[in-house]
């Protein structure tokens, strides 16, 4: 239970310095004689000056609030267990600010302090992928939504929990000229409401605890997606009329598990199958997760392509998709979010198509996130995870001795496949090895050694760097990589990485990033937040000076059009000045090395920043590096 | 096929020499390493180094790649045929940087790690 700060608040309102919570009417008996507004006599503009300036518009103070709804909020949050709360400041939301710092005592949630609400949502993305749960983002009004609603969307897509918390001036009478009604909206959740799974305007202190808890439910029950419940102003600000509100306990919803004759349907295509094949997205919500998608693996003896999230272990031997001249005759998509181009490919070769995913349990319509409608031969809308268990013992089921030697035999070419594979990919490596810029791979190389004997997670994602740590480093455990954006927008990477980063902290884990040039650029003030929380996170910049991925779509269009690529370089390069990371990062309160060129520098420049990060502290190396 | 044919013999009448100087500005200019990187040999593109084809069928390969989806093709009109002629002279410098893995002790040590 939170401690009461009441008597402190009382004896500061006394000085000089009042809070907004404190000006406004402190009784509902006495908001109808509120007739003057707190800022009366100021013009819009004078008004957005003083907000922009930190003076405070004029207040009618006249007593002292005892009882703040916003503290009734906190103690409802409390309940749901939150560690960290991540937010730029806003005056929509102050009321719960100073709740969650005084009253709440800034301990579960602590408050993280955001340069940008797209990295206060996007930290809370990379939190939850690691930490299996929510943290709490808060935004500020229309702006902050605005700001966010990358990030909300982002995460949406890649199925993740996150609690959003948006202040509002719902009461147009109470709400004052200037600031407070550009920062308000009649319905503030209609702004991110194609990309969230819930929200809630609660217009009572009882209404918000419901919805509160009911939120959480919502967010963590399959398919998991960010949730927003709004705190209106004049909530947070009036004092709470009720003593003895109740909080509801949490009561979560189990996941849904798939229909068990279409459950028993997918094991037996699997166990007839003569080259299966398994692709897996988003199916380990938790480390249970990883162990089932092994044993489902091991008892079918079927190759397992994973190139998101950390759900199969890359280095075992049925890890990839079963070599040249393996063509799957039944492919088991789980939690793939767009299984349509693979089923079309199966249907082409007279293969069939199993899909399971609780994502056809959850559709809007304005976001196109679903793809095309997937023409599958069995659809099963549940949980994968939650699916796998009964699967497992299906196909077990159904495997007789006879079978069990034709699997294995297949098992045995599988794992040789595999070896093959990663012997290629070790041989690829060397291209370039001595080149200048740095090859993606020798970067990975050099930093391998490293971090290995460390209990390392991955916090950034692979798409850009060709995927060389999957082939190169070994990852076995759930939380050694958290995947991609999910709807493919920049700017989610740093911010994520500093999330999982502060999530792998209290596990005493190694968090590493290796960082694009051009997502870091949307919002770098999150590198400052890495340094004033103390999160320790070795970033190492894929620095190649550019949007690399645009440059590439540009020339191909010049292409089309029979005309040169030379002026591809135009909109899309960051170069000419070329950015000195380093010093972005040592600004920030970082400690940093680079820009690396030669790739013999690599290795001492890591060690000294492992070092740091070793310490408590973030760290950032500049490395100047090919494109790919 | 002839189509193919008919383009290398039109680009054999090129200037054979080729300005590797102002190649490899053409290299960056014309955004050549986006795919193929600046090393010629690491990104998603084909490996141009070492360049194992003759000027001729190199030009007529960027004139009509067989994979235009992956590989742009790029006409005379955009990148002449004395400029991809100095781009391939430049190719032809760049050193082949591929020992083989079990000669570089870092990928030994991942290749023979169990």
């Amino acid at each position: 239970m939170a401690r009461s700060r009441r008597g402190f608040l009382k004896g500061a309102a006394a000085g000089a310095a009042v809070g907004a919570a404190a000006a406004v009417a402190p009784q509902p008996a006495a908001r109808a004689q509120e007739a003057v507004p707190r800022n009366a006599t100021a013009q819009p503009n004078t008004a957005t000056l003083a907000a922009d300036t930190g003076r405070r518009p004029a207040t009618v103070a006249s007593r002292i609030v005892e009882n703040p709804g916003s503290d009734f909020m906190v103690d409802v949050l409390k309940t749901l267990d939150f560690e960290y709360l991540a937010a730029n400041p806003g005056s929509t939301f102050e009321g719960l600010h100073e709740s969650l710092i005084n009253y709440g005592d800034n301990k579960m949630p602590e408050f993280l302090t955001c340069c940008h609400e797209e990295s206060a949502v996007a930290m809370a993305h990379g939190y939850a992928k690691i930490e299996g749960k929510p943290m709490i983002a808060m935004m500020h009004g229309t702006i902050g939504m605005q700001h966010a609603s990358m990030a909300i969307y982002n995460a949406y897509v890649d199925r993740v929990p996150i609690y959003m918390v948006a202040g509002n001036h719902a009461d147009g009478a109470e709400r004052s000229p200037g600031v407070a009604s550009l920062h308000s909206a009649q319905d503030i959740g209609a702004l991110v409401r194609d990309y969230v799974k819930w929200d809630d305007q609660p217009y009572s202190l009882g209404h918000f605890a419901e919805s509160a808890v009911r939120a959480y439910d919502i967010a963590m029950t399959p398919p998991r997606a960010p949730v927003l419940i709004v705190a209106n102003y004049e909530l947070q600000a009036h004092p709470n009329p009720q003593r003895d509100l109740r909080i509801p306990k949490l009561s979560r919803t189990t996941p849904p598990q798939g229909d068990s004759g279409a459950v028993a349907e997918a094991a037996r295509l699997l166990v007839s199958a003569a080259r299966p094949l398994i692709i897996t997205e988003r199916t380990a919500r938790t480390p249970n997760g990883t162990a089932l998608m092994i044993e489902l693996a091991e008892t079918l003896q079927a190759p397992v392509s994973n190139q998101e999230r950390m759900d199969f272990p890359n280095r075992h031997p049925l890890a990839g998709t079963g070599g040249t001249g393996y063509q799957a005759d039944v492919v088991l998509n789980l939690e793939v979010n767009d299984v349509s181009n693979s089923a079309r490919a199966a249907r082409a070769r007279g293969a069939k198509t199993i899909s399971i995913t609780s994502l056809n349990l959850s559709h809007k319509s304005n976001i196109q996130e679903f793809g095309h409608y997937p023409e599958v031969d069995l659809n099963i809308g549940a949980d994968a995870e939650a699916t796998l268990p009964a699967l497992i013992e299906a196909c077990k089921r159904l495997i007789t001795a006879d079978r069990r030697r034709a699997l294995d035999e297949r098992g045995a070419k599988l794992a040789e496949a595999h070896k093959q594979a990663r012997a290629r990919d070790i041989e690829l490596a060397a291209v370039g090895w001595d080149a200048s810029p740095v090859s993606l791979a020798r970067l990975c190389a050099e930093l391998w050694p490293l971090i290995k004997n460390e209990d390392w997670s991955l916090v950034s994602w692979q798409g850009f760097i060709s995927q060389w740590p999957r082939r190169l480093w070994t990852f076995d455990k759930h939380y050694q990589y958290i995947g991609g954006q999910g709807a493919g927008g920049m700017g989610y990477g740093a911010p994520a990485a500093v999330g999982a980063a502060l999530a792998n902290k209290k596990h005493g884990r190694f968090s590493v990033s290796i960082q694009t040039d051009g997502d870091l650029n949307y919002a770098p003030g999150v590198l400052w937040t890495a340094a004033h929380h103390q999160i320790p996170l070795l970033t190492i910049m894929h620095n190649n000076r550019g949007y690399h991925q645009e440059v590439m779509f540009i020339e191909q269009q010049a292409s089309i059009r029979n005309r040169g690529a030379d002026r591809a370089h135009i909109g899309t390069k960051l170069w000419n000045p070329n950015i000195d990371y380093a010093k972005m990062a040592q600004a920030y309160g970082q400690y940093a090395e680079g820009p690396i060129t030669d790739p013999k520098d690599l290795a001492p420049a890591f060690q000294r920043a492992i070092a740091q990060v070793k310490k408590g502290e973030p760290a950032l190396i500049d490395v100047v590096t090919q494109p790919r | 096929m002839l189509k193919f044919f008919l383009l290398v013999l039109l680009a054999a009448t090129v200037n054979a020499q080729g300005n590797a100087a102002h190649g490899k500005e053409l290299f960056v200019k014309y955004s050549c390493y986006a795919c193929h990187g600046f090393s010629g040999q690491n990104g998603p593109g084909a490996r141009l180094v070492p360049m194992k084809i003759a000027q001729a069928g190199f030009i007529a390969y960027v004139r009509n790649p067989p994979r235009p989806n992956q590989m742009p093709s790029y006409s005379a009109k955009a990148v002449p045929d004395v400029e991809m002629a100095d781009i391939y002279a430049y190719l032809k410098t760049l050193p082949d940087s591929a020992p083989s893995a079990k000669s570089i002790p870092l990928l030994n040590q991942i290749l023979t790690a169990p």
